[in-house]
């Protein structure tokens, strides 16, 4: 055995990378599932460097905290409308396109300018935060129920019930995840609005829905890899010949070691679903204007981005910095479980 | 595999509620639907609509064509077989995603050796720092400061626009090879920012992916065998030590695919590239439920077998598992 490798992937337990390998090695597509979790979690560990494992969290993690936290209360402050910001909706037509670098000027009154409706930039983009992240978060938390449980089910079971659950994520992951979610919204928004509450639904719910659908069986994967190993493990085995049902076993001896490993994933997934947000809003199916979020803002007045690159610019600085933090804190978080893991 | 695909694909747009012969003819009186309906196989059960839909032959009902028989559908609005417009648009969405997956690979090999050469230094420590940020940049913010910054101010790129490449000619015989003509429309001036903007978010993650792969692969008994035989540097990284790192990458790039066509269609919205993703974002804003499914479907199917490749590409890289299977 040659040492290992400085960032590996996070699968608990010495054994757990020869299980995954041997593992896949037995399903019928040999390098995916493996390739799989290992993509998604590749994105997690740039960056991670052992060099993060020691006391402490470092700079770099208090400033993402510092911008998330920033970020959020903005957000949910402007939504309680504690703070002393203009509306969202309402038009100052003095003041439309102006703004910092916009060509026709700043705009007075306004720190950050106004979008092409004259709809004051700070207001917009604190609303539109509340959208962006209770989608985000949304998405993330169905995710994680759902492809928790299901992962955990295939994992600790195997069998037929991994197989069929396994080929259920097969056919989603067949599907790119962007198509997926457009897909999923059309379909969402037609059944939506024939239904009986025709067009109340807020489309958020169905943005909620279509980007959590597309993540349960990334999720999924990841926690079944997971609870594989861990299945494997002396402790369950002693459980079992103590008499525990399997249920029990699953929620009591299973779920607590795996929850780490779905934890660390959740950030640099609300991270994903930040951007798929965006994606979608520019595609034309995103929150529905005029309630803002970040990734329609961009969207709206993506075509007067000559004129008035600010209202463009400042809400992509949002989701960057977001992003990064995401990504960033994701990082930290698996380093420092991977210390308790070790201990234990 | 690809049956689950139809069989989710096919369902998910049968049990959208609504009446697909009132996007047809909204204005028809309620002889003409059920004509219609029963024209397009909509009066059927819904196994045989979905065995209509794949072209089974002897089960499927008399005088239809499906998949199987190449049949992908049309679409509502002008009757277009959806096939014309998939040999327009394809090829195009190839180009960008085979563009993409060429240039990231091509920086991000060289530099993930770099960096597992000299990790823990500052290089190493650089080229991470940069790749950490570049993931964190969404395509479609990336493609709006490129064409704002190159496109829009410096004037140096188009903002928009297409002109046919290479691989349009074969699925379109109507459509020249734009890739020889002068600079003014030639190809690749029109394909040099959206397959940047696509590519960038690839190279953070190939690059990571060689890098900690090659730190384990430098610790093997061979390469210290390789040293101790006065093998140069150079030749040890490249022969020795990327060959059998590249498997994780290579399967990583298969996968990858599917991130990139769905990055491609934000991509070509922005730079209004009238490919695949362009025509799957009108399809959804008009509807054109059919469309769209044959469109996923076609993706699938690309997806699936890019991956048999990387399957096949395996065993010419890897000789351990050649001779596995050569046993087997």
């Amino acid at each position: 055995m040659p040492a290992p490798p400085p960032d590996d992937i996070p699968i608990p337990g010495p054994e757990g990378q020869r299980d995954l390998d041997r593992y896949a090695e037995d399903s019928l597509d040999s390098g995916l599932a493996v390739a799989q979790t290992q993509l998604y979690v590749s994105a997690v560990e740039v960056g991670g460097e052992g060099r993060r494992r020691g006391k402490g969290l470092g700079l770099g993690a208090w400033l993402a905290i510092g911008w998330l936290t920033f970020i959020v209360a903005v957000s949910v402050l402007a939504q309680l409308g504690i703070l002393p910001l203009k509306s969202p909706t309402e038009s100052f037509s003095e003041c439309a396109r102006l703004g910092p670098f916009a060509k026709e000027g700043t705009a007075p009154g306004h720190l950050l300018g106004c979008d092409s409706n004259g709809r004051d930039m700070i207001a917009r983009m604190a609303y539109g935060g509340w959208s962006s992240l209770v989608v985000a978060t949304g998405a993330v938390l169905f995710g994680l129920v759902f492809g928790g449980i299901l992962g955990l089910l295939a994992g600790f079971f195997g069998g037929k019930i991994d197989a069929v659950i396994t080929s259920v994520f097969n056919v989603f992951l067949a599907i790119p995840a962007v198509v997926l979610a457009l897909a999923l919204v059309a379909f969402l928004q037609g059944a939506a609005s024939s239904g009986s509450g025709g067009d109340n639904v807020d489309p958020k719910l169905l943005l909620i829905l279509a980007i959590g659908i597309v993540s349960v069986p990334l999720l999924g994967r990841i926690t079944r890899a997971s609870a594989l190993t861990w299945s494997q493990r002396e402790f369950v085995l002693a459980a079992r010949a103590q008499g525990a049902k399997p249920m029990r076993i699953m929620v009591r001896e299973v779920l607590p070691n795996v929850v780490p490993a779905m934890m660390s994933i959740a950030l640099l997934a609300i991270a994903i679903a930040i951007v798929a947000e965006g994606t979608l809003s520019i595609l034309g199916v995103g929150v529905r204007p005029p309630t803002p979020s970040w990734g329609n803002i961009i969207g709206l007045d993506r075509g007067r981005i000559k004129e008035s690159p600010h209202i463009v610019f400042l809400p992509a600085i949002l989701i960057f910095f977001t992003v990064l933090s995401l990504n960033f804190l994701g990082d930290v978080v698996r380093a420092k479980l991977d210390v308790r893991e070790s201990a234990v | 595999m690809l049956l689950l695909v139809t069989f989710f694909t096919f369902s998910l747009v049968r049990l959208l509620p609504g009446d697909p012969t009132e996007t047809i003819i909204p204005f028809g009186t309620d002889q003409q639907r059920a004509q219609l309906s029963k024209d397009l196989g909509l009066d059927k059960p819904f196994l045989q609509q979905y065995v209509n839909y794949l072209g089974v032959p002897v089960l499927k009902s008399e005088g239809t064509s499906g998949l199987l028989q190449g049949e992908l559908g049309r679409k509502y609005a002008t009757n277009q077989p959806v096939s014309d417009l998939l040999n327009q648009s394809l090829p195009i969405s190839l180009q960008l995603v085979i563009y993409a997956q060429f240039l990231a690979l091509a920086i991000a090999i060289p530099l993930g050796v770099l960096a597992a050469y000299r990790s823990g230094t500052r290089t190493d420590r650089a080229i991470n720092t940069t790749a950490f940020a570049f993931l964190a940049i969404p395509n479609f913010v990336l493609a709006l400061v490129l064409s704002y910054f190159v496109g829009a101010r410096l004037k140096w790129l188009p903002t928009a626009g297409y002109q046919p490449g290479w691989l349009d000619q074969f699925f379109d015989p109507d459509r020249g090879s734009m890739i020889f003509s002068g600079w003014e429309d030639n190809h690749i001036r029109y394909m040099i920012l959206p397959v940047i903007t696509l590519a960038v978010g690839q190279i953070a993650i190939y690059m990571r992916l060689l890098r900690s792969d090659m730190i384990a692969t430098l610790q093997e008994n061979f390469i210290t065998m390789a040293k101790a035989k006065g093998v140069p540097n150079r030749r040890i990284l490249f022969r020795h030590a990327l060959r059998p790192s590249s498997l994780t990458l290579l399967t990583v790039a298969g996968l990858n695919i599917g991130t990139l066509i769905g990055g491609a269609i934000v991509v070509e919205v922005i730079f209004g590239i009238p490919g695949l993703g362009t025509q799957i974002a009108v399809a959804i804003s008009a509807r054109e439920y059919v469309e769209l499914q044959s469109y996923i479907l076609v993706l699938a199917f690309l997806f699936v077998m890019i991956n048999f490749v990387v399957d096949f590409l395996y065993i010419v890289l890897d000789p351990r598992i050649r001779r596995a299977r050569a046993a087997a």
